[in-house]
């Protein structure tokens, strides 16, 4: 018989297709689990059709797509199913929102938003294949995206 | 065309006819600029200027630009006698130069604060330089010279000379340039050479640009040969620094086989790339260029300020 790394959810939210290794930063993102009570489980690495991937699974809890649109920053092949008494209601794919903000830091360290002043990060997506974002206030573009989660 | 209220942050932010709209009216600008004619278009406007690092032409033409408008300047040239001492955010001393007046300059080290700055101010802010990011009145003033002393950009062969790796107003002159489909020519050392997204950004605009280190081959087929300080502060060590200054020099023997109408710029200040010798030759336009920040500063704000057109 074959065995299932994790076992499916009867209510909740599968994050699925999240980019190889980016899973704990996705949970990162979405505060996940601080801001609920619910179960997660994290599988990293598992094989799929498409080639290796990371999924999250929330129990219990409706997370909402448009909000979960951030997770395109580093994995923007994700997609989001909300799941019903263990049928997938809704199914979404994760969608680069235009503007980024709060979530990733400038790798420019003399960059403006890097400082003592009262701004969030922003970024504006200027192109989706390959990503690429730029620095609203210093205009550059950072090469390690992922490494610059805050 | 309307700017009243506009920031002045990035040359980015500007249309090619924007740019154009700005370069005439700053050619209108010229006999007040110089002084013969007098104007108070301004009189009832103050001009804050925050500089938060050394300047000297940028500050002083603009305030020269304002003073010949008829407004008046109140800031500082250095921000050690300011709150900032005392640990006060940029976001703070914006917010209080905006109640004390209608429009805000600024010069800071640190990229992103005349953006940030706009936010935080009602007034327009004009970017008088953000570290080593952007400086749209330069940039501006650099197209105006271009385009009095040549009539067009169009078919120039321009060389932009030195540091084209850290010199970021090199950027935003290459990208303006490109935007008026000039003939752009790279002339740097091996390790100093033009970033491959600014490139990316010509080509993107129908501009192909030529990359060299030859400046000898290159200056004999040019109209305009951009020269730029190899800039000590932005290497990262010294060694560096030391290899390659020195590598270009303007001077008379290279100039032989120059077009006559050849024309040298040069945002100054500069150290040992041009030889003050070609301050004497009919090629120098450097000084010229530095007098043409007045003009277009007293276009800018004359139009951000909503003054009625002279």
């Amino acid at each position: 018989m074959k065995e299932l790394k994790i076992t499916p959810i009867k209510d909740g939210t599968v994050i699925d297709h999240i980019t190889p290794g980016h899973a704990l930063k996705v949970l990162h993102i979405l505060k996940i689990p601080e801001s609920g009570s619910s179960v997660v489980s994290v599988a990293m690495n598992v094989t799929g059709k498409m080639g290796r991937k990371d999924i999250v699974k929330v129990e219990h809890r409706e997370l909402n797509p448009k909000e979960l649109d951030k997770i395109a920053l580093i994995a923007p092949k994700a997609t989001i199913n909300i799941i019903r008494d263990y049928e997938v209601a809704k199914k979404h794919k994760v969608e680069l929102p235009s503007e980024i903000v709060g979530i990733a830091k400038c790798s420019n360290p003399t960059c403006i938003s890097n400082s003592r002043e009262p701004v969030e990060s922003r970024f504006h997506v200027i192109g989706k294949d390959p990503l690429r974002i730029k620095c609203y206030y210093c205009e550059r573009e950072p090469e390690d995206i992922a490494a610059g989660i805050i | 065309m309307n700017f009243k209220g506009r920031d002045i942050i990035s040359i980015k932010d500007f249309s090619r006819e924007e740019i154009e709209y700005i370069i005439d009216y700053a050619k209108r600008m010229v006999p007040y600029a110089k002084g013969e004619k007098h104007t108070d278009l301004l009189k009832e406007n103050i001009l804050s200027s925050l500089f938060f690092e050394p300047s000297t032409r940028t500050r002083l033409s603009f305030e020269s630009a304002m003073n010949r408008l008829g407004g008046r300047v109140i800031g500082f040239a250095e921000p050690s006698s300011t709150s900032q001492k005392k640990g006060e955010s940029l976001a703070d001393t914006i917010r209080m130069a905006d109640s004390y007046s209608d429009a805000i300059v600024i010069r800071h080290p640190q990229e992103g604060a005349a953006r940030l700055s706009a936010e935080f101010a009602k007034a327009p802010v004009l970017n008088a330089g953000d570290g080593a990011g952007q400086h749209p009145t330069q940039c501006l003033l650099d197209l105006f010279t271009i385009f009095t002393e040549k009539k067009k950009i169009k078919g120039n062969n321009i060389i932009l000379l030195g540091d084209l790796k850290y010199g970021r107003t090199v950027h935003s002159l290459a990208y303006a340039l490109s935007l008026f489909k000039a003939d752009l020519t790279f002339v740097s050392p091996e390790t100093l050479k033009m970033p491959k997204e600014v490139i990316n950004e010509c080509k993107e605009l129908g501009v192909e640009p030529t990359n060299t280190t030859n400046l000898e081959k290159a200056v004999k087929e040019a109209d305009v040969l951009y020269v730029t300080r190899i800039q000590k502060e932005r290497f990262p060590d010294a060694e560096e620094y030391n290899r390659v200054v020195g590598t270009y020099k303007v001077n008379s023997a290279l100039l032989k086989e120059a077009k006559k109408d050849l024309i040298i710029m040069h945002p100054l200040p500069r150290v040992v790339e041009i030889d003050p010798e070609v301050d004497f030759t009919p090629h120098a336009l450097y000084f010229k260029q530095a007098f043409n920040g007045v003009p277009v500063r007293m276009a800018l704000l004359s139009l951000i300020l909503g003054g009625k057109k002279l």
